[in-house]
């Protein structure tokens, strides 16, 4: 089946797959986003324990989506990997650490023995939740703004800036995307929070800080929009050299119109899902932004890598800026990760059944307060 | 950048890998051993209903979601470290290497994560069968994970299933099958998860006997004793034989670490097995050419073992280093001194294509066409990391060869502690079994006592396991095919040591409270509030 497909559709396949993999981590950073609220919505014991239970039951799909997101982009796009990952290593290691510290902390949190005290592992989770969201936002910043790098004739790479991925914090773009993934992060973890726990009090906080938080998170996201479709990108012509081209993604999303109706349709989402939470006290805003979320972030993963564009552009280089023909595996790879690509429909309909099991009844406080139950 | 500054670069790379890496496998083993262990202890709460089975189920439980935790923290290091630390390598292998790991997200990460909430959570919210399906589930995805990652690292000690592609200037895979079931991929498989069930299998046998030595919680500790001893009974089997077919792979694809691991400094006929031995001079048993020094200090020898395990044959011919170093005409093996030789060849051959493929340059296609040539691969290329160590007219016995022979005293310690812990466990799980069964378990204190202190030792046994895999394919990092040096990100050596230390005091404050919790939790014993059921009588 997937041998018919020519190289490029199977790169272009694999582009989305990647870029699918990326908007669901967005979304589930909702985990991200609650962790740095848990001192603003949680009062007494009982109701942190409440906050950190609803999102310990998820962190694991967070991270789980992390860690396949990166095992698909070596699989499909080894160029990318060797070159960003070795390349941008601080940012990249600086992500990872924070991720290393959440693990954790559910399980250890209020264990006897944890050594470190509760404090500290919630002070991780809050770290975790601050600097993952916002050091990966900046860095998918880079596939818009670019990065320091150049490849030799091997694809070995050289990075061409001291800081080692640091640079990326200092543009910006960058930082807009990084602050709109941290307050959307946390207007998904208030929806969260809304939809899955069953208390009055809870409620009304969370509601009360879905303006506060609902206002930077448009305003960042709309300055980063209009920021990338004035910016001049890459281009790459038929004899497969990189050329300059101002505004490359404005033009991206008038060339491809289902790309620029599915980003349109995802923004509208995203924003129904946060009115009818505000304005109506709707509890099921999560999954209108929630889906909402997912096409939007694809779509701007579609606008970086279709239409000839270069989804890793080199600054100091641009003939060695990526795209996903020169960075990507070959076509025996692609066609035999194809058919396992085959089984996420099935990966997801589990997800969705065992979610739906235990979330069926919304955590409330005499859940929490019986020793019979696994608590964080 | 420097020679002294790659060799540091170099250096601390592989101390940040070996660091995580180790820090891991502290973790890994026990969850992928616990999860099944669990999963057999549920599934008798469900069929005969007795409640203890529940509660023995929930104890090991609690243990196991600390454990996994740290395990899953430690992971995500692990996989973003191949870009990190080591960019060369990622591309130059990306194409085999990045889907085992795509698989084993899509796989088996989701349902471990997905399931094991249910396992933790579930417990008054679905059905029994469905807890226990789950349970399964989660022992099954936590397996099905170590299987994709040990495929990729078996791939690397025996790289199969793969062409070379000299326009993109990396290894590209060409069949699945061979990659997936490779006979180095299925043993190190097999070996690596049947040794972590022993593991886990010590584990709860050593606990469960503190518990008998303090009097505590007995039927939990003789029902968790038998399920155990049985359980790692079994794998231990498992493991020896596994552990036979991996040396003996190991004795035909990297025929440099097999020696390692013995210690063989010159090759003979009927060569004995070291069952203990203490290194000697190993540089001076290196460059003895004459090979009168056999590098040890003192061995017992088991007669003509090592040549009947690695050939069937008693009275065969076994290489040992210095062999492998000079070579041997007698047996047909080729001095390092060639292969470096024809790795340098094969190395200038891909520079000389790419840069006249970038020129535009006609005769760019008829220096493409030794990469088509099947027998120059298979002679010349098949030695491509070999280059990097090439030394312009130098002979066989030239310094330059010593390069490729890994650390030799600690190959061969790790793997004669790992074989002799091994069969210490075995005989513990015996032991274990025979006096269950006579119902004197409790009374063997000196058993219990030694119980309890092989909880340290399996971890030992089991890092010895790994210290001998990577130490001893040393230097390369994919065999024959790309050395350490050639794989490394080439930034900075301070950022690496930074992070070194970073990721060193992170994992080891991570361990420190780990182990308090694990011991907190273990003093506490089952929970108090949870009844024993009349079909537990007679405690």
């Amino acid at each position: 089946m997937f041998e018919q497909l020519d190289l490029l559709t199977l790169q272009q396949y694999w582009w989305m797959i990647v870029s699918l993999l990326g908007a669901l981590l967005v979304f589930l950073m909702f985990v991200q986003g609650g962790q740095t609220l848990f001192g603003a919505l949680g009062r007494t014991e009982v109701e942190k324990t409440m906050l950190v239970n609803a999102l310990g039951r998820k962190w694991e799909f967070t991270f789980t989506t992390l860690v396949t997101f990166g095992g698909a982009f070596f699989a499909s796009f080894p160029l990318f990997y060797s070159t960003s990952f070795g390349g941008a290593y601080w940012v990249w290691m600086l992500i990872l650490i924070a991720f290393v510290v959440q693990a954790v902390s559910y399980e250890f949190r209020t264990k006897p023995g944890n050594w470190l005290g509760r404090k500290t592992y919630e002070g991780l989770l809050f770290f975790n939740g601050l600097v993952g969201t916002i050091l990966i936002g900046t860095a998918v910043g880079t596939f818009f703004t670019g990065a320091n790098f150049s490849l030799d004739i091997m694809n070995h790479m050289t990075w061409d800036h001291p800081l080692h991925g640091l640079e990326a914090a200092a543009n910006w773009r960058n930082l807009c995307l990084g602050f709109t993934v941290f307050f959307l992060a946390r207007v998904l973890g208030l929806m969260y929070f809304i939809n899955t726990i069953d208390s009055e009090a809870i409620r009304m906080r969370a509601k009360q800080q879905m303006i506060l938080n609902a206002v930077p998170f448009v305003l960042c996201f709309l300055t980063f929009c209009a920021a990338i479709m004035v910016h001049t990108g890459y281009t790459v012509v038929s004899d497969g050299t990189v050329i300059p081209e101002p505004y490359k993604y404005w033009h991206n999303l008038w060339d491809m119109p289902v790309v620029l109706v599915l980003f349109l349709a995802g923004v509208m989402l995203v924003l129904m899902g946060i009115g009818l939470t505000i304005w109506l006290g709707s509890r099921k805003g999560i999954w209108y932004t929630g889906i909402g979320t997912v096409i939007t972030v694809w779509m701007l993963f579609m606008l970086a890598g279709l239409n000839d564009s270069t989804f890793y552009p080199s600054l100091t280089s641009p003939q060695s800026s990526l795209t996903i023909q020169n960075a990507s595996s070959s076509k025996f790879t692609l066609v035999t990760m194809s058919y396992v690509s085959l089984a996420i429909p099935f990966v997801l309909a589990y997800i969705v059944y065992a979610w739906r099991s235990i979330n069926k009844v919304p955590i409330n406080e005499a859940e929490m307060l019986d020793e019979t139950n696994h608590t964080y | 950048m420097m020679q002294s500054d790659i060799t540091a670069l170099v250096d601390w790379s592989r101390v940040q890998f070996a660091l995580t890496a180790m820090y891991h496998w502290l973790f890994v083993p026990l969850t992928l051993g616990l999860s099944f262990l669990i999963a057999f202890m549920e599934t008798l709460y469900v069929r005969t209903g007795d409640a203890k089975w529940k509660h023995i189920t929930k104890f090991w439980m609690r243990l196991f979601g600390i454990n996994f935790a740290i395990g899953v923290a430690t992971g995500l290091i692990l996989e973003f470290e191949f870009g990190t630390n080591w960019s060369n390598y990622s591309w130059f292998v990306g194409d085999i290497f990045g889907a085992p790991l795509a698989i084993e997200g899509i796989m088996a990460f989701f349902m471990e994560s997905t399931f094991i909430a249910v396992m933790f959570f579930g417990w008054n919210k679905v059905s029994k069968r469905f807890h226990l399906m789950s349970t399964w589930l989660t022992a099954i995805g936590s397996n099905l994970s170590a299987v994709w990652i040990l495929v990729a690292n078996a791939w690397m000690q025996d790289p199969q299933g793969m062409q070379f592609n000299p326009d993109t200037a990396r290894h590209e895979m060409v069949n699945f099958w061979d990659v997936f079931l490779s006979h180095t991929a299925v043993d190190k498989f097999n070996h690596t998860v049947m040794s972590s069930y022993m593991l886990a299998s010590v584990f709860v046998i050593g606990v469960s006997a503190w518990y008998l030595l303090h009097n505590r919680e007995r039927i939990l500790a003789k029902r968790s004793i038998l399920m155990a001893s049985i359980f790692g009974l079994i794998a231990a089997l498992a493991t020896i034989y596994t552990g036979d077919r991996t040396a003996r792979n190991v004795a035909r694809n990297q025929p440099m670490k097999f020696a390692a691991m013995e210690a063989h400094f010159k090759g003979y006929n009927a060569v004995p097995l070291k069952a203990l031995g203490i290194v000697g001079d190993a540089d001076k048993a290196l460059r003895d050419y004459t090979g009168q020094d056999d590098g040890m200090v003192f061995a017992l020898e088991i007669p003509e073992a090592l040549s009947w395990l690695t050939n069937g044959d008693g009275k065969s011919f076994v290489p040992g280093i210095t062999d492998l170093l000079y070579g041997n005409h007698t047996h047909g093996i080729l001095s390092t001194q060639e292969k470096i030789r024809r790795g340098h060849e094969a190395q200038e051959a891909l520079l000389a294509y790419k840069e006249a493929k970038l020129a535009g340059m006609p005769e760019a296609e008829q220096l493409r066409r030794p990469f088509e040539d099947q027998k120059w691969m298979k002679e010349t290329f098949r030695y491509f990391g070999y280059g990097s160590y090439y030394k312009a007219g130098a002979d066989d016995k030239a310094e330059n060869v010593l390069a490729v022979v890994p650390p030799i005293s600690m190959t061969f310690y790790s793997f004669h502690i790992m074989v002799f812990l091994g069969f210490w466990f075995t005989l513990l799980f015996i032991l274990m079994i025979v006096l269950v069964m006579r119902g004197k378990v409790h009374k063997n204190r000196l058993l219990l006592h030694a119980a309890v202190w092989s909880i340290p030792l399996v971890w030992i046994c089991s890092e010895c396991g790994w210290i001998v895999n990577e130490v001893g394919r040393q230097p390369w990092i994919i065999q024959d095919l790309m050395n350490t040096t050639q794989a490394v990100t080439k930034i900075d050596s301070m950022s690496v040591v930074m992070t070194t230390v970073l990721f060193g005091v992170v994992f080891t404050g991570l361990l420190i409270a780990e182990v308090g919790i694990m011991l907190k939790q273990i003093k506490k014993g089952e929970d108090a509030q949870l009844e024993v059921s009349p079909k537990d009588g007679g405690e």
